[in-house]
């Protein structure tokens, strides 16, 4: 070899940020294009809150919209019930609303971990059947074990189904589809042989005791007092990691949010709260001298449990690989992520928090019946998902879109209900806002690839 | 000092006072599919700090070539021998340990991802369990500072908004900060416009003068004789011919590519292949 290595041999010392020579031509910031515009989130190019609205406004515009239409659809369909039935924006309806939307919630929530790994977890409904009887006969003679040990085993179970199907999934390299399928009904047949297994099973239907936790969770109420106080320090904790985020990154010189849109941020969650509050403060009691107010003890549940998933998602390793395999499973491979792995435990973190939709279901039932429709219940938690903006072609979602579609979902069965429409309407009606959100969901993604992405 | 500047300081030139100087050598390795011969004995020498350019036609077997450099296909006799010590790849993943990256044409990125994630990906930082985004801005933010890729308006937009030149930066980048000593680009301006592609080939300068030995796929002779400091040339799965790029012109690469000989009596430099036929 004759070739003068020596002379090309970097200097290691060399200063960050001094041109190499001849490589000049590049070092003006091009103009950014339209597209980069519109693929970004709002604060990566903004600097102000006129150009961060600007921003927000160019993505609704293109579909990439974030929860902004699903809220506009919210208030179209709340509007809608309301003219049609004036009860429907009293207190206790829309408490009872949202207790029942806290299922939905959580199903979706479970079903995103199979979506954004672009699968899906057909088994949730009933996974959800076998925690529920799980718990619930954990908790009751003759076993009697305290409620939390009792929360923990059906949670046990509701994971190691997932395993089981993630492993299957992943190690034979079998469609979610198919596994999951054959799941939902080995997991009905499981679930009525758990439902069987205990005598006081009447009829297939186990009573929770009003006294336990598991009955109170949906059913019982945080005072109101204590409601203010725990939503005071959530304000609290919620700007101060916001602010302090900030001013970690200002420190380390990196780009910030405007100020004004953190703080438009922390005072619309504040507002939200407090709206939230003042309805469940209200008394909500039906008979004469009657007294019911509080915040139903699910609320704060729901989210602390989305909550923490979304620092899962967005904050952790294995969350961040979620996310990159549904996107593209190819680039994660060889980028030394094990894939199956990963993948596995998306459908055990499905089992993990189906099994959180069962303990919520029976709540809000105050027993556990052989006749929850888990297969109705997979396609809600599907509908939710995508309604609330998760996308069915895999890594693009967040836990908070369960909370939008689940609420969506929960509004229009009870606002129909409400109407005294009868059952098949009410299927009918959910059809097609289930249809009207894949149909949205896929016409942002032709519009994505048409723009060349 | 940041994390991506002691990087690329830990990583330049081990192979400086080690046997030849050469990173990457290949002798005599041979790769048959059946009784379809892909390579028959090539040699190769990929140098640190240079941009080595491996050309030849279609068919040529330039993809067999960087498929078992990359430890995708196993060579069935040669040798490979990595900064002077003969190596066996048995995967991918073996490539890898050593320092060999390979940026294949669909530049495995993840389009929901932003920048700093993609560079990342594998290898994130973290503070106890959770993410340490700020430190792996900073680092991102320094490696492409040093590539001087300043197109991009913020590190935090989704790879999904850049252009084709962009993406292939931040491939470029993601290898950097895996400590790649070998980067092997497979056809990196295939898809590109004219400004994209004098963009990817500073790229490419850039890399290597960080010490980085860099092995790029072409057929594109005016992007090779920009780029390349070695031109090795491939034709009907032999090594027709290798040496400094100033002992090639355009008409003899022309002619190894299309006939496995040239007249012309440039090339060769080295003695490392024979000119056969």
């Amino acid at each position: 070899m004759d070739d003068p290595l020596a002379t090309a041999h970097p200097d290691p010392e060399r200063e960050p940020g001094v041109a190499v020579v001849g490589v000049e031509e590049d070092a003006a910031p091009a103009a950014i294009s339209d597209e980069a515009l519109i693929a970004a989130s709002p604060e990566v190019f903004a600097s102000t809150l006129g150009e961060y609205f600007a921003a927000w406004g160019r993505r609704i515009r293109n579909g990439e919209s974030g929860a902004l239409p699903v809220l506009a659809g919210l208030v179209l369909i709340v509007i809608f019930f309301q003219l049609e039935e004036p009860k429907f924006l009293t207190a206790l309806n829309l408490v009872n609303l949202l207790q029942y939307a806290a299922i939905f919630v959580m199903f979706a929530a479970a079903e995103i971990f199979a979506l954004l790994l672009s699968e899906i977890d057909l088994s949730l409904g009933y996974i959800a059947g076998c925690g529920a009887f799980v718990i619930a006969e954990l908790i009751a003679p003759p076993v009697g074990l305290p409620w939390w040990l009792g929360i923990l085993g059906g949670l046990a179970v509701t994971s190691f189904m997932g395993f089981v199907q993630g492993t299957l999934i992943t190690r034979l390299n079998l469609p979610s589809f198919v596994v999951t399928l054959g799941g939902s009904l080995g997991f009905l047949g499981a679930m009525l042989v758990i439902a069987n297994a205990d005598p006081s099973a009447v009829g297939g239907v186990m009573n929770i005791d009003p006294n336990s936790p598991v009955y109170k969770l949906v059913q019982d109420n945080m005072s109101t007092g204590l409601g203010w106080g725990v939503l005071a320090v959530a304000i609290a904790a919620f700007g101060a990691t916001q602010l302090m985020r900030i001013r970690q990154r200002r420190a380390h010189g990196l780009t910030t949010p405007p100020l004004s849109v953190t703080v438009l941020t922390i005072a619309l969650a504040a507002a939200g709260g407090i709206v939230l509050l003042l309805i469940c403060s209200a008394n909500r009691g039906l008979g004469v001298g009657s007294n019911v107010s509080g915040v139903p003890w699910v609320f704060p549940f729901t989210i602390v449990v989305l909550l923490a998933l979304t620092f899962l998602l967005t904050r952790t390793r294995t969350g961040r690989y979620v996310y990159a395999i549904g996107a593209n499973p190819e680039a994660a491979r060889r980028s030394g992520i094990n894939v199956a792995w990963v993948k596995t435990f998306g459908f055990v973190m499905v089992g993990l928090v189906g099994g959180l939709a069962g303990l919520v279901y029976e709540s809000y039932n105050g027993s556990m019946a052989t006749d929850i429709n888990g297969g109705q219940f997979v396609l809600f938690a599907v509908g939710a998902a995508v309604i609330g903006g998760t996308s069915l072609f895999g890594g693009r979602g967040k836990p908070l879109h369960a909370l939008l579609g689940g609420i969506v979902l929960g509004t229009v069965f009870n606002g129909l209900g409400l109407m005294g429409i009868s059952a098949q309407g009410t299927d009918i009606a959910t059809a097609i806002v289930l249809i009207a959100a894949v149909t949205l969901d896929s016409l942002v993604r032709r519009r994505a690839a048409t723009q060349g992405r | 000092m940041s994390t991506s500047e002691s990087r690329a300081t830990g990583q330049s030139l081990p192979a400086a006072g080690n046997g030849a100087g050469t990173l990457l050598q290949l002798r005599q390795l041979s790769k048959s599919f059946g009784p379809v011969r892909a390579l028959t004995k090539i040699d190769l020498d990929v140098p640190p700090g240079l941009v080595t350019a491996l050309c030849g036609d279609n068919g040529a077997g330039k993809s067999v070539a960087i498929k078992t450099i990359s430890g995708l296909w196993p060579a069935d006799s040669g040798e490979m021998l990595w900064e002077g010590k003969p190596v066996r790849l048995h995967g991918p993943r073996d490539a890898e340990a050593l320092g060999i990256t390979t940026i294949y044409q669909d530049l495995a990125l993840c389009d929901n991802l932003d920048i700093v994630q993609n560079m990342f990906l594998g290898h994130e930082t973290r503070r106890r369990l959770v993410l340490d985004e700020e430190k792996m801005e900073l680092a991102a933010r320094e490696t492409l500072r040093d590539l001087h890729v300043t197109t991009v308006r913020s590190i935090r937009q989704p790879v999904a908004s850049l252009s084709g030149g962009q993406r292939q930066s931040v491939a470029v980048a993601k290898a950097v900060m895996s400590q790649a000593k070998l980067v092997i680009m497979d056809e990196p301006t295939a898809a590109l416009g004219v400004a994209q592609t004098t963009m990817v080939l500073n790229l490419i300068k850039r890399l290597s003068s960080r010490g980085v030995a860099v092995l790029v796929i072409s057929h594109n002779l005016n992007d090779v004789f920009e780029v390349a400091d070695r031109i090795a040339v491939l034709y009907l799965g032999r090594m027709v011919a290798s040496g400094p790029a100033s002992e090639f012109d355009r008409a003899t690469v022309v002619d190894y590519m299309t006939s496995g000989t040239s007249g012309r009596g440039a090339g060769n430099g080295g003695g490392s292949a024979p000119a056969e036929i």
